[in-house]
């Protein structure tokens, strides 16, 4: 008899200790987000009793979940972060259960006047050192900012009179005023790059098109309007919806091109051969040849920096990868 | 974001640091809760934010007064605040008779309201009420969705989206597998939805991997659904959207098989097979003689003998 009993007492330590767990479906696993779904329909009917019987279910369905749930992160490479007495530390993989992001993905910005006249140029950004040694002081001072090298700027008691200026100007006044201008030059270009970045963001229809979830009742009709013109026929076929005001008559009546009536406007249609007739007798040529020569080399100036930009890329990363 | 807002140029490293912190980047921020009470709130309602509060700390935000507003009929002042804080999920509660122990749950895209899903509450056991130990403030949460439903059901799966979103924490590259101590399990059983907080112990057993006892933590709430306001599938799948630069790069000529052994291909250029470096067998040496003969092409008759 203590046999059998030992022998039960035995399978029973063993199952509390088992880490085995049987499901009918396979759960599954999201490990860089630490998810685990399981498919397997509850048991309904336990879990309709009320009271201490239903929690004592749910925790038994959570226990069975999170041990399978834990043999998986048992799984993943893992090491001892910190040296060998550190803690064991699992390396996640990435997430991998879709979810909708904060804000849309950035836009790339467009470049500015001079970063396209840099790429243009082929000119390329050179590192400069953050100290400067400065001879006065005898020292590695910054290049601006606190203590810079050429020592501080308001401080300054000698102010040269440059050759050929009026010797009765105020060369301090003269210093600062230039600062000044050049702060507002700078500005003044930073705001007018913003704003040429503002245009062309702006200039993207197809964005315009896509639902945003905020757009007010005219884009709504706009892009309404948008999507019954661009059928084969231009809208003219298109059923309206009851109530849908009737869209007024377009100016070319759904069709792609137009042409003048026959016999419409005697005088314009007069005026306008005889302004085709001067332009054919007169000598001056209708293509400016040096504008269009200048701007077929610009073109082709900017295409060969675009190049050799990229080769020099890709000889480089050519180079490092030794 | 009208352009004024552009304009504005930061006049101190604070100031611009703040600013970056809030545009659109190619890998965002974790989300942050705001936690709002409505004009009606009772006493239920505030104890279940106030426990979701100290779960999501520090990623939540919770507004101490109440706030008189209809989430499901005016949605600018739930963007406003959003806005303000910078928070792209929110979580409102209010009572009324109709509607009994109402939280509304939701996020946000681009500061406009994306999911909003109205549940209501039938029981709430807060952590207070739980005499057990708890765990550390700020513990990843293990997540375990139970029941068929969450797949089934459309408005069922953008909950467990949601509810993914909102319980998920920061997203880390390493995790110390001693720290696994907190675990949220949401079981969808006969229109009701259980949520259950329980802290993990790790407890001996045979093998490498450890036997798990749980014991009941935190808060519980039994939840039924009502209402939904869900975005429409395209707007949905424009916040899906991932930039392409986050995908992972492919690394070419490289492949794995089912065994797990990764295979590696080199491309070489034509080899000469006739200058191959092979084993030197002496007796097999080309003698100068044969050598010089070879190349006049005629044989020799006699040769000398090595």
């Amino acid at each position: 008899v203590e046999e059998v009993l030992a022998a039960a007492e035995e399978q029973e330590a063993e199952k509390r200790r088992s880490v085995v767990v049987e499901k009918e479906l396979e759960l599954e696993f999201d490990l860089g987000n630490l998810l685990a779904l399981d498919r397997n329909p509850p048991p309904a009917a336990q879990l309709r009793g009320v009271g201490p019987q239903r929690e004592v279910q749910l925790l038994a369905l959570a226990r069975d979940n999170t041990q399978l749930l834990v043999a998986q992160l048992w799984e993943l490479p893992a090491e001892r972060a910190g040296g060998a007495g550190g803690p064991l530390v699992a390396r996640l993989p990435e997430p991998t259960f879709r979810l909708p992001r904060e804000k849309p993905p950035p836009r790339p910005k467009p470049p500015t006047r001079w970063e396209q006249f840099a790429r243009l140029k082929g000119i390329r950004r050179r590192k400069r050192t953050s100290l400067v040694w400065d001879e006065q002081a005898k020292e590695w001072r910054r290049r601006w900012g606190y203590r810079r090298a050429g020592g501080d700027p308001a401080r300054a008691w000698l102010a040269e009179v440059p050759a050929g200026a009026d010797p009765e100007e105020d060369q301090f006044a003269r210093l600062r005023r230039e600062k000044r201008e050049r702060v507002a030059r700078n500005e003044l270009n930073r705001l007018r790059n913003l704003a040429r970045a503002h245009r062309a963001g702006s200039a993207v229809p197809a964005a315009a098109l896509h639902p945003t979830g905020h757009q007010s009742k005219e884009e709504l009709s706009h892009v309404a309007r948008v999507a019954r013109v661009s059928t084969a026929s231009l809208g003219r076929f298109q059923p309206r919806l009851p109530k849908e005001p009737a869209e007024p008559p377009s100016r070319s009546g759904g069709r792609k091109r137009r042409f003048e009536p026959l016999l419409g406007n005697l005088a314009a249609e007069r005026s306008r051969q005889l302004e085709l007739l001067k332009d054919m007798g007169s000598k001056k040529p209708v293509l400016d040849i040096t504008r269009a020569v200048n701007k077929q080399l610009r073109q082709d100036e900017a295409e060969a920096a675009a190049a050799k930009g990229k080769k020099q890329s890709q000889r480089g990363k050519r180079g490092r990868r030794q | 974001m009208d352009p004024l807002d552009r304009v504005v140029k930061p006049k101190t490293k604070r100031a611009k640091r703040f600013l970056e912190k809030r545009e659109p980047k190619l890998k965002e921020n974790t989300k942050i809760v705001m936690l709002i009470k409505g004009g009606n709130a009772n006493l239920m309602v505030t104890e279940v934010l106030k426990d979701i509060y100290a779960v999501k700390k520090p990623f939540a935000v919770l507004y101490r007064k109440k706030n008189i507003t209809r989430p499901f009929e005016d949605q600018t002042s739930l963007e406003f605040f959003s806005k303000k804080s910078d928070c792209s999920l929110f979580l409102f509660g209010s009572h009324n008779k109709k509607r009994p122990n109402n939280l509304v749950i939701g996020r946000m895209f681009d500061y406009h309201v994306l999911d909003m899903i109205e549940l209501g509450v039938e029981k709430f056991v807060s952590l207070k009420d739980v005499k057990n130990s708890k765990c550390p403030e700020g513990t990843k949460p293990m997540l375990i969705f139970a029941g068929d439903m969450f797949d089934v059901n459309e408005e069922y799966r953008r909950l467990k989206s949601l509810l993914i979103d909102f319980f998920r924490g920061p997203t880390v590259p390493n995790i110390r597998l001693a720290g696994l101590e907190y675990v949220l399990h949401f079981t969808a059983v006969d229109g009701k939805i259980y949520m259950r907080s329980y802290k993990v112990l790790l407890k001996k057993s045979g093998c490498k991997i450890p036997r798990i006892e749980l014991e009941e933590m935190g808060p519980s709430l039994d939840l039924v659904m009502r209402r939904t306001h869900l975005a429409s599938d395209d707007l949905y799948k424009l916040s899906l959207k991932q930039p392409k630069a986050l995908k992972p790069k492919k690394k070419k000529n490289i492949s794995h098989d089912a065994f797990g052994t990764t295979y590696g291909r080199i491309h070489m250029q034509k080899q000469d097979l006739g200058k191959l470096q092979t084993r030197k067998m002496k007796g097999l040496k080309k003698r100068p003689a044969e050598k010089a003969a070879e190349d006049s092409g005629v044989s020799p008759k006699k040769s000398k003998s090595a």
